[in-house]
């Protein structure tokens, strides 16, 4: 569609570069307000880094993104789609052309990582066997697992259930990957192959991404842009090198690691003395 | 007070009863795109069918010589054990049958099912097939209410034709009675009618108890305790929906 080497890193995205537009979204769970006005722009062949504290809805972003929920108010854009708009069919459309891997890695717990990464190709595609075949053990060699091919995913740790899904994720040859929280949990070794796997996808073969991270050392290593969430809005954003340097003292405390500041550690709560000393729950 | 309680109550259940409606409706909507993967239905159906025909077969040999004593010792106060046969055979194949294999099969394949769907909702399996834009409703759901549809009344038949012969083994082995009038009488009493009772009240409960397996499952709060509660409920509406459907299909075919 349109040629990836156009993104010019400093110019404001043309329209038709943004894959993901989140624009002024707003969503609430149980009346308690999750997002309140959030824009992002995701552009093509690049690898936008959401970071932000547990609970700022980085998860709950994706699920956006993915069309797993609808925003209360404000668009979510896809590939130039408003998702809001689409009918079933039109919205698996979109998802043919995206891959995700999960937090938790969701591999299907009756199929063999052979069979978990071969399931997008068998339905979607009726390409012969040994095409298959060579397709799942390339991928799998590509996260280090082809010896693993025969077990099933109860056998797995943590860690190589994450890079099986990274298997499955790109087995598809997505335009657009998102990534949740992949790198928690690795140990350094599974870490740099996941790292090197993401900045590879993008550069070899310009797949967009998304990753939702609290890393910021391992994301500033590979991210072209940066979008701080936090209390419901983005509070900075700018590739990760802009977001170290700068003077917001949010940034700098999420940066460096602090409890205390402007971003809450605490999920909202009454007043803590209040509680301690009363006998009665507070509101 | 009650009363407020009460009507919270019944909407409830009225909200739950279209919100079952629906999913039956999207259900059935993927049920002939399901059979583009026919190994899927062939596995659920060994799933529901094979590993609940141990238990079913052992229940319809108790339930059957259950029948063929106390049959023998009801005719026999008005002098027909000969209509043992016919007895047997009659109450089997319209009610025992279809009734308790889908009591058993609530407890054995359908909490198995609800378990199996609510744990891959908890561990976000069918998100992540949503995700990669095949349809769990399809891929999931539809194979796994097909096999219990088709398992049930297939387990019913097996129940039924071990329950004559465990009623003939009291009634003609151990009390004597006359086997040719217990098998001729059986044949002259029977009628296509009586089988066809059985074959839809099966059919029926098969729908009823794999739709409520499925749906609760499927929208199992994806915890543990969600998990589990979930299965508790696929028993008890199964079984009360059975018993209840029972009775209205025996008063249609009367
Ligand atoms: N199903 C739900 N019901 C109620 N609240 C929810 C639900 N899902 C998420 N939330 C709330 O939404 C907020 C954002 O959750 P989300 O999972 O998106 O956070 P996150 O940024 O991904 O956190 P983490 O980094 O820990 O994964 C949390 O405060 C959480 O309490
Ligand atoms: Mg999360």
């Amino acid at each position: 569609m349109i040629n990836p080497e156009s993104a010019q890193p400093t110019s404001p995205a043309p329209a038709e570069d943004v894959v993901v537009a989140v624009r002024d979204v707003h969503y609430a769970v149980d009346g308690r307000p999750i997002f309140k006005g959030v824009d992002i722009n995701v552009r093509r062949g690049r690898i936008t880094a959401i970071m932000g504290p547990s609970g700022t809805g980085k998860t709950t972003l994706l699920k956006l993104i993915t069309a797993q929920i609808q925003a209360d108010r404000g668009q979510v854009l896809v590939f130039g789609q408003d998702l809001a708009k689409l009918g079933v069919s039109e919205t698996y459309a979109v998802r043919k052309r995206m891959g995700m891997l999960f937090q938790n890695g969701a591999l299907l717990t009756d199929l063999s990582v052979f069979e978990n990464v071969a399931f997008p190709v068998r339905e979607h595609t009726d390409l012969p066997e040994p095409l298959i075949r060579m397709l799942v053990l390339t991928k799998l060699e590509a996260v280090g697992l082809r010896g693993a091919a025969e077990l099933m995913p109860a056998e797995l740790s943590g860690g190589m259930a994450r890079r099986v899904a990274l298997a499955r994720a790109v087995v598809m040859d997505p335009e657009l990957l998102i990534y949740d929280e992949p790198f928690v949990g690795l140990d350094p070794i599974s870490l740099g192959v996941i790292l090197r796997l993401i900045k590879q996808m993008n550069v070899a073969l310009g797949i967009t991404s998304i990753v939702v991270s609290h890393d910021v050392k391992e994301l500033a290593s590979i991210a072209d842009d940066s979008y701080l969430l936090s209390d419901g809005r983005v509070a900075a954003a700018g590739s990760p090198q802009e977001l170290m340097k700068s003077h917001s003292e949010a940034v700098r405390q999420f940066m460096t690691g602090g409890a205390d500041g402007p971003v809450r550690f605490h999920y909202p709560a009454c007043d803590y003395t209040t509680q301690l000393l009363s006998a009665e729950d507070c509101e | 007070m009650s009363n407020g309680n009460h009507r919270v109550f019944l909407l409830e259940g009225v909200r739950k009863m279209g919100a079952s409606a629906i999913f039956l409706m999207q259900l059935l909507a993927q049920i002939i795109p399901a059979f583009a993967r026919p190994r899927l239905i062939v596995a659920q159906i060994y799933n529901s069918g094979a590993r609940s025909l141990i238990i079913i077969m052992l229940a319809g040999l108790f339930v059957g010589m259950v029948l063929g004593l106390q049959g023998y010792e009801l005719l026999r106060r008005f002098g027909s054990e000969e209509a043992l046969g016919s007895a047997a055979a009659i109450g089997l194949l319209k009610e025992l049958g279809p009734v308790v294999t889908a009591l058993l099969f609530a407890g054995r394949a359908g909490t198995a099912l609800t378990s199996e769907i609510g744990l891959m909702r908890a561990t976000d399996q069918l998100v992540a097939m949503e995700i990669m834009a095949v349809d769990p409703l399809r891929y999931v759901a539809a194979p796994r209410f097909i096999g219990g549809v088709v398992a049930m009344p297939l387990l019913a038949g097996i129940f039924s034709l071990i329950g004559l012969f465990g009623a003939q083994l009291v009634g003609v082995q151990f009390m004597g009675v006359d086997k040719g009038a217990f098998w001729s009488q059986m044949q002259g009493a029977v009628g296509n009618r009586d089988i066809t009772e059985g074959i839809v009240k099966s059919l029926v409960f098969g729908v009823a108890c794999s739709l409520i397996a499925v749906n609760e499952g499927y929208h199992a709060e994806p915890t543990a305790a969600g998990v589990g509660l979930a299965t508790t409920r696929t028993v008890v509406a199964s079984s009360v929906l059975t018993l209840l459907l029972d009775y209205v299909l025996t008063a249609a075919f009367l």
